[in-house]
């Protein structure tokens, strides 16, 4: 790693270039998050609208200057330094609107919308299997959550792992049709799927038909989370905090072993797997193994998200799983950039706040996503942040 | 000769397609560390040959043992564990991932793929990584001393040259007993051609023991580095022997050139 180029800055002396790229993802979070804040608690549509604005506008504009790419390095050179900034920054997010029931909300969709996101970017980031029956595993996750705590007693956390695990065997059985298919026409597939699934939850009265049922709530150790968070000291939490506090947890959790998948052996494998078939084939990869096993994993994280959004909402209906669901959750995927988790992060934050803040725009959301992916193909491709090249150790070491 | 020499015996290898015949009951025999020249006008069945013997296709009729073990019903992942390992004619390599990410797709028999293994042993897994970057970076330099540098670039950045030799990387790094180049100088000037082939010639003398069997349209090429070749005319071997043999037959000219 070359670190020998030295840059003066007036205030901050001599910084080596693997310091400046942290001074620059630092600054980039602390920005972002500040940001973030303003915008959320931004009211008047044109103030929102400013916002938007100068997001691009300052985006653009430091891009131009390269700036952006030091961010990039800082998140390869630092990464575990940026991984911290970045959950402090929603820590910080989360103390702010901590009385805030809607923003917390919306966080927290946000953040279960990555965990499912990260589902579908081992699915289509590193298999190319594409599943546009995302909100489908999410429901039978839901379900699984809702039927499990109103009529057993298993304990709240390990129905999350239930939900998963539920939705990961609907997902076996879907993989059988799947592997018969080639190339992007999984899609077919999991459509009919998405169709079946709600036409299921429609007509079946025990899961409450079209109006849905209630769902039970998350409890730690007999601490219910649908209670809020009152200290002495006058410090008073939404209940919604607990919610979002556990799916950061998860979220986290869920990232880091994503992110080990692809920097290891597997990753390489479902890679070869989505990019040349009949090579992988000839080296020995067994095609069906790692799509039943790339495919199971990721609704097994999608069902997992499922499973809390359940809990946290209170109360579910097929409406909330509809085919247009699987298509936003698709569009993250891509408007991030494929394989990138990084980029969920972005996109998931624009597809879900977006058209809460903006409610003008709510009835024209799916007219504004659809032409802001065209938009993104057209122009970056790969999505607002682009997957990068394999890095198996990060930070560095030979393969840098 | 001793029956151990012999590493690839085919006999009556058929491929059908419907009513077409591309494979006529084949018989082929490659020695250990023979470089088999395969000749024939498009269309004669050589790349189908490759097809069948690799397991993507199956066979119609007839067997292939493989040091001692009969192939014929193996499954493509089963031929390459078996030893044999092939480049493409349309050179199939995975562009957007690196030099190295692709020639570690041609050692999955020797990757540890489990779980456990590869999310959670990372002490372990940086290990495994490091010894095989540099088993790797050792085979490409004896390629090209230039690729070894640029072990974490794009295949995608690279010339029809470079990815050929990286294919041939790919297809070697899992220590095959017997290498199938499927026209390598496809798409390639005479002079990389001819700089392709010198380097296929110091892979041989680097391991004498491995097979190779090599399909090419050039002449030159066949003449400097097979040690014998087999002609194919629609599905059927019209001939074998050495290189000078070969051409002088006039059956192949016939099938070459029309009847004069």
């Amino acid at each position: 790693m070359q670190n020998n180029l030295i840059y003066r800055i007036p205030v901050l002396g001599r910084l080596s270039e693997s310091n400046l790229s942290l001074f620059a993802g630092l600054l980039a979070a602390l920005l972002t998050t500040g940001f973030a804040i303003w915008f959320l608690k931004a009211e008047n549509e044109y103030v929102i609208g400013f916002l938007l604005a100068l997001a691009v506008a300052v985006t653009l504009g430091v891009s131009r200057l390269g700036g952006l790419g030091y961010v990039g390095r800082a998140f390869s050179d630092h990464e575990k330094l940026m991984n911290g900034a970045a959950v402090c920054g929603v820590l910080a997010l989360a103390a702010v609107f901590r009385e805030d029931h809607f923003t917390l909300l919306m966080i927290a969709i946000v953040l279960l919308y990555m965990l499912a996101g990260l589902g579908l970017t081992i699915q289509f980031g590193y298999l190319g299997l594409v599943n546009l029956s995302g909100a489908s595993f999410l429901g039978v996750g839901a379900y699984t959550s809702a039927v499990l705590l109103a009529h057993t007693a298993v304990p709240p956390l390990l129905v999350l792992v239930i939900g998963g695990v539920m939705s990961a065997l609907v997902g076996c059985l879907l993989v059988l049709p799947v592997l018969r298919t080639k190339g992007h026409y999984s899609a077919v597939v999991t459509i009919a799927f998405a169709i079946l699934f709600m036409s299921f939850l429609q007509v079946n009265d025990t899961l409450g038909g079209p109006q849905g049922l209630a769902t039970g709530e998350m409890a730690l150790f007999g601490w219910g989370f649908n209670t809020g968070i009152e200290l002495e000291n006058g410090f008073y939490g939404s209940f919604y905090l607990n919610y979002l506090l556990l799916a950061l947890a998860l979220l986290v959790i869920a990232f880091a072993l994503v992110k080990r998948l692809e920097r290891s052996w597997i990753g390489l494998s479902m890679d070869a797997v989505r990019l040349d078939e009949t090579a992988a084939a000839c080296y020995g990869l067994s095609i069906a193994r790692w799509k039943v096993v790339g495919f199971t994993l990721g609704n097994f994280l999608i069902g997992m998200a499922g499973a809390l959004y359940a809990m946290m909402l209170g109360f579910i209906a097929p409406a909330n799983f509809s085919f247009g669901d699987s298509l936003i959750l698709v569009s993250i995927v891509l408007l991030g950039g494929i394989g990138n988790p990084w980029g969920l992060a972005v996109a998931a934050a624009i597809v879900v706040i977006l058209p809460e803040k903006l409610q003008m725009i709510q009835e024209y959301r799916f007219l504004l996503f659809a032409g802001l992916v065209v938009l993104v193909l057209l122009f970056r491709p790969d999505g607002l942040l682009p997957r990068g090249m394999r890095n198996y150790i990060p930070g560095g070491g030979a393969r840098s | 000769m001793s029956a151990s020499d012999v590493l690839l015996s085919c006999e009556g290898v058929t491929r059908r397609f419907g009513g077409l015949v591309a494979l006529d009951h084949l018989d082929l025999e490659v020695k250990r560390g023979d470089i088999l020249g395969f000749l024939g006008p498009n269309g004669s069945g050589k790349t189908t040959f490759f097809n069948v013997l690799t397991g993507i296709y199956d066979f119609s009729d007839g067997q292939a043992h493989f040091a001692g073990e009969n192939i014929s019903k193996h499954s493509a992942q089963a031929v390459y564990r078996a030893g044999i390992a092939r480049t493409f004619q349309r050179s199939r390599m995975c562009l957007s991932l690196s030099l190295f990410d692709n020639i570690m797709v041609g050692n999955h028999k020797h990757l540890n793929l489990g779980l456990g293994f590869n999310l959670f042993r990372r002490g372990a897994f940086a290990r495994d990584l490091e010894q095989r970057y540099e088993q790797a970076r050792d085979l490409v330099r004896a390629f090209s001393p230039n690729l070894a540098d640029r072990m974490s670039e794009a295949v995608g950045g690279f010339p029809m040259l470079d990815r050929r030799r990286i294919e041939i990387c790919r297809a070697l790094i899992s220590q095959p007993k017997l290498l199938l180049l499927d026209e390598p100088s496809a798409g390639m000037t005479h002079e990389e051609t001819h700089q392709l082939m010198g380097d296929i010639l110091s892979v041989r003398e680097h391991t004498p023991e491995l097979s190779i069997i090599i399909i090419e349209h050039e002449m030159s090429v066949m003449e400097r580095i097979t040690d014998h070749c087999a002609v194919l005319n629609f599905g059927k071997k019209i001939c074998e022997g050495t290189y000078q043999d070969v051409v002088n037959n006039p059956q192949v000219r016939e099938a070459y050139l029309g009847i004069e």
